[in-house]
């Protein structure tokens, strides 16, 4: 992970945070205190992290027609379908797709117009930091609706932390400018085409990317009449 | 984007004020006499800690760039270190003129990720349908008093508070809060209707309308409003579609999408209402638009208040009856104020170990959530309000974003005022209904 | 500030205190900052039925330059801060500060990266009023106590006297309560240098007590239950405007 995003002084609580984070175990114990007040028995209990596999044929709903006129669409257009989707997801009715980042901006342009896809709308764009998914650590999660057909679909893209450049989509989806710069802002993310890829919620003059899991959330603790309450991140937690 | 066929393009992108001024210099040496205003954060008619940056020619905006992010608070990276069910106290104050429509689609979220979306109580649906229609009617109602306000129009601005404290009388006697209610939780509702309710609500119906009606009269055909608000701010479907824009703004180009209708959530396909559009496209059109919304919600509160005071089944709880989910609350009003009857401590104290045990795991620990991610959107009275929400199988929320539609609709105010005098930009931005709060989280 | 300041105390110092204080609060003009979720609660009170016209503060001077008092209605960004304290240097003598809400007072619920942890850190505060958001009667309540401050602010030798005298005072207080089992912030007060009368034996928690000495615990320990709207609080002020409460007694 590079250091621009870190703040001057090492703090302990993201030191301990990225320590914590970067162990391939999510969780041991039943009850998961980090104290020795555990006294459920279950302390040699692991529970790993879950894969990410990809949802097999057929996908239900209207996912399959999406997924074919998509195909149909990449084929004519330029990159096959394999080449451009990664993993295709359908979890808890909702489908994913996660697509390439350099084939980005070639799925949106198909989605948009082809007339049997028809996504008009993009919903925004969301950041998330998965610390752990060493080459694939920051995601930007796409929300797609068609107003025509009445669909929702999802686009996720992945970026290492090294080469943090997702192609940019506000040429296709002129509403994305303020998402991706939020997305910029909070994650570290370069929209590589976008206009104007500043800062928007925090300082222009901010150091570091406050939505990333290696960034503290910053508290104080408080004093109230002697007692002294740790801020959140510090406190003894029920994970 | 597009390309620039005449003029020079400047980009206020951060720390280059002195660019700005510097470009808007040359442009008056070549004859254009151009200046550079801001309106800054702290002024009566930007509807909030909103900055615009204008650049004049005359009284003409050549352009205008909004500068946001004086209210961010952080409330997505907060909800990521309190558990789910804390979550709901903060994403409830992103939008703060509607909170209830922030926790019910961030509820909605962890019940799709919990899978529990079919065991959500139907009076506890109709309870959420109830609260969110009454928080329709105050939010569009502080919109279009804090629009007369910004216009000059004074007494709007009074009357919509007055109607607003009835809303929120309603509100408080039904949460206890009057805003920032943290009412509708994972798994239901925090607590039923008290005594009472379904009276002052069906009070509340009766002289609505005449109040509306009083509005109406005040502004539906007054030409000087007329002459503020008429063809000014016009965003078409197009332009619409390109910025991702929706609710009232959306609505009023003519399209009727409402996602009560199109992708109907906690029984609203069960209830009559229209969805009222305009085909003008412009301030005028989306203030009508608001007002019709907001007799299709009276008429939403009705059938409400008919289901709620029908015969009741036998077990007809407010929240999800998996007692590994559900908050173990029975509130009750006692000599101190709103806190757990004393029944229900002494069920859980002394009778049922099992209580204890889930009230314990509950309150500290807090339930877990598979590994996922969803999407669940409301139709906010601002827009699509939806949340994402990602979870990695703990008892924290692993990453919440919630789509806002005041940050997307807010992004609108540039191809609207652009173009346009200096006194509609404030027409437009009172017409596109920011809060601030949920612009910048 | 004005003549005022340069009478000698005296009969007529007093006089013309409290002219001016009863001036002074009867046309407090509010600069209203509204910034979140407090500045609806903030219109709600300039609305019908609580009615901030009662005082004519309804008349809400856009301008700082013509403002008495700034109420820090929601919380403080750090983008937003510098805009707060320029807002505050632009309003003219004097001026008085609400911080209403508790994410103006403290960072309330946000304590994190991006929220000012009260805006007692950038601008002096009169007046914190808690609540999330407080209630109409609860910042109508607080306006009535600023207005009782500004009534009997002190002005010209007199004011220069009460502050030397507040800061002796200041310095001698120790804090409400020794802590139990934690960091024992009295030891670490430094010494100041006149002799001072000894300060009470710290009173142990009223719940570690067996029950028969509950009872005689002092009620400045326990806050009783069912305040769910408490009053605003007074704080001690920077620029020392009002009677100064004694040490260790609480409101």
């Amino acid at each position: 992970m590079s250091d621009e995003n870190l703040p001057d002084r090492p703090d302990p609580a993201a030191v301990a945070g990225q320590e914590r984070l970067s162990e391939q175990i999510a969780r041991t114990g039943m009850f998961g205190t980090e104290t020795t007040g555990d006294t459920s028995g279950y302390g040699g209990l692991r529970v790993r992290r879950a894969p990410v596999p990809s949802s097999p044929r057929p996908y239900g709903s209207y996912f399959d027609e999406v997924a074919d006129r998509l195909a149909d669409g990449m084929e004519r257009e330029g990159p096959g379908f394999d080449e451009a989707i990664e993993r295709v997801i359908v979890d808890r009715d909702e489908l994913t797709l996660h697509v390439r980042r350099d084939h980005l901006a070639g799925v949106a342009k198909v989605l948009r117009d082809e007339p049997s896809l028809a996504f008009e709308l993009c919903l925004g764009v969301s950041g998330v930091h998965y610390p752990w998914e060493a080459g694939r650590e920051l995601h930007a999660v796409y929300a797609l609706l068609s107003i025509t057909h009445n669909r929702r679909l999802r686009l996720e893209v992945s970026a290492p932390d090294e080469d943090p450049h997702v192609p940019s989509l506000v040429s296709i989806y002129p509403t994305c400018d303020w998402h991706e710069r939020e997305t910029w802002d909070f994650f570290g993310l370069i929209f590589d085409g976008h206009p104007a890829l500043t800062r928007i919620q925090m300082p222009d003059d901010w150091k570091g990317h406050p939505g990333r899991k290696d960034y503290p959330l910053g508290g104080i603790p408080v004093e109230y009449r002697g007692a002294h309450v740790p801020p959140p991140e510090n406190r003894r937690a029920y994970q | 984007m597009t390309a620039e066929t005449e003029g020079r393009v400047y980009n206020v992108a951060g720390q280059d004020w002195d660019e700005v001024v510097a470009a808007a210099d040359e442009a008056t040496e070549a004859g254009e006499e151009r200046i550079v205003v801001n309106m800054g954060p702290q002024h009566p008619s930007t509807h909030g800690v909103l900055r615009l940056i204008l650049t004049l020619e005359g009284e003409t905006v050549i352009e205008l760039r909004p500068v946001i992010g004086y209210l961010h608070t952080g409330i997505e990276k907060n909800m990521e270190f309190r558990t789910w069910t804390q979550g709901v106290t903060f994403c409830t104050r992103a939008d703060y003129l509607a909170p209830l429509f922030n926790e019910t689609a961030y509820c909605m979220g962890v019940e799709r990720l919990l899978g529990v979306e079919a065991e959500i109580p139907p009076r506890a649906n109709v309870l959420r349908v109830l609260m969110m229609e009454l928080n329709r009617i105050g939010s569009h109602l502080t919109a279009i008093g804090t629009m007369g306000l910004e216009l000059g129009a004074t007494t709007v601005f009074i009357y919509g508070m007055r109607e607003r404290e009835k809303v929120l009388d309603l509100l408080e006697l039904i949460t206890g809060l009057r805003m920032n209610h943290a009412y509708v939780r994972p798994g239901g509702v925090s607590q039923d209707l008290p005594a009472g309710a379904l009276e002052r609500l069906r009070e509340f119906l009766g002289i609505m309308p005449g109040l509306l009606g009083e509005i109406r009269a005040l502004f539906d055909a007054q030409p000087v409003y007329f002459r503020r608000t008429k063809n000014v701010a016009y965003l078409d479907l197009a332009g619409c579609m390109a910025l991702g824009v929706t609710g009232p703004i959306l609505r009023a180009t003519g399209l009727p999408w409402d996602l009560r209708k199109s992708q109907p959530y906690c029984g609203y396909e069960t209830y009559e209402f229209t969805v009222p559009t305009q085909d003008t496209s412009d301030a005028y059109g989306r203030y009508i638009v608001r007002m019709d919304e907001m007799d299709q919600s009276l008429k939403i509160i009705e059938q409400c208040v008919d289901r709620l005071a029908a015969k009741r089944p036998a077990r007809d709880p407010v929240m999800i009856a998996d007692a590994k989910i559900g908050w173990p609350a029975q509130l009750a009003v006692g000599a101190d104020g709103l806190g757990n009857s004393p029944a229900h401590i002494a069920k859980i104290m002394g009778q049922s170990m099992e209580a204890l045990i889930h009230h314990f795991k509950l309150v500290t620990e807090g339930f877990r959530v598979p590994a996922g991610q969803v999407y669940a959107a409301v139709e906010s009275p601002r827009g699509e309000l939806g949340a994402h929400v990602v979870s990695d199988g703990g008892t924290r929320p692993f990453r919440v974003h919630l789509r806002d539609p005041s940050f997307t609709n807010l992004q609108s105010a540039s191809a609207m005022a652009e173009g346009g005098l200096l006194a509609d930009v404030i027409a437009a931005v009172a017409s596109i209904d920011p809060v601030m709060g949920g612009v910048d989280r | 500030m004005g003549l005022e300041e340069k009478l000698p105390s005296g009969i007529l110092l007093t006089t013309v205190e409290k002219v001016a204080g009863y001036a002074r609060k009867s046309s407090v003009w509010p600069a209203t900052f509204g910034l979140a979720c407090c500045a609806i609660e903030l219109m709600a009170t300039g609305g019908p039925r609580h009615d901030l016209a009662r005082f004519g503060m309804e008349r809400a001077s856009n301008t700082p330059r013509q403002a008495d008092l700034m109420i820090v209605a929601g919380r403080v960004s750090q983008k937003m801060a510098p805009v707060l304290r320029q807002i505050y240097d632009q309003m003219a003598d004097p001026k008085w500060v609400i911080s209403m809400g508790v994410c103006a007072s403290s960072g309330g619920m946000f304590n994190n990266y991006a929220i000012v942890q009260g805006v007692d850190h950038i601008v002096p505060v009169d007046i914190y009023l808690p609540g999330c958001p407080p209630r109409p009667e609860m910042l109508l309540d607080s306006i009535v106590k600023l207005h009782d401050k500004i009534q009997n602010m002190k002005l010209g030798a007199n004011r220069e006297a009460e502050i030397e005298e507040l800061e002796q005072a200041r310095l001698r207080r120790l804090p409400l309560a020794v802590s139990v089992g934690g960091h024992d912030f009295a030891r670490d007060r430094p010494q100041p240098q006149a002799a001072l009368p000894e300060p009470a034996p710290p009173q142990p928690w009223p719940f570690l007590a067996r029950p028969a000495e509950a009872e005689h615990a002092p009620q400045a320990q326990h806050a009783p239950p069912g305040q769910n709207a408490p009053p605003a609080q007074q704080a001690p002020p920077d620029r020392p405007a009002g009677p100064e409460p004694e040490p260790g007694s609480h409101e």
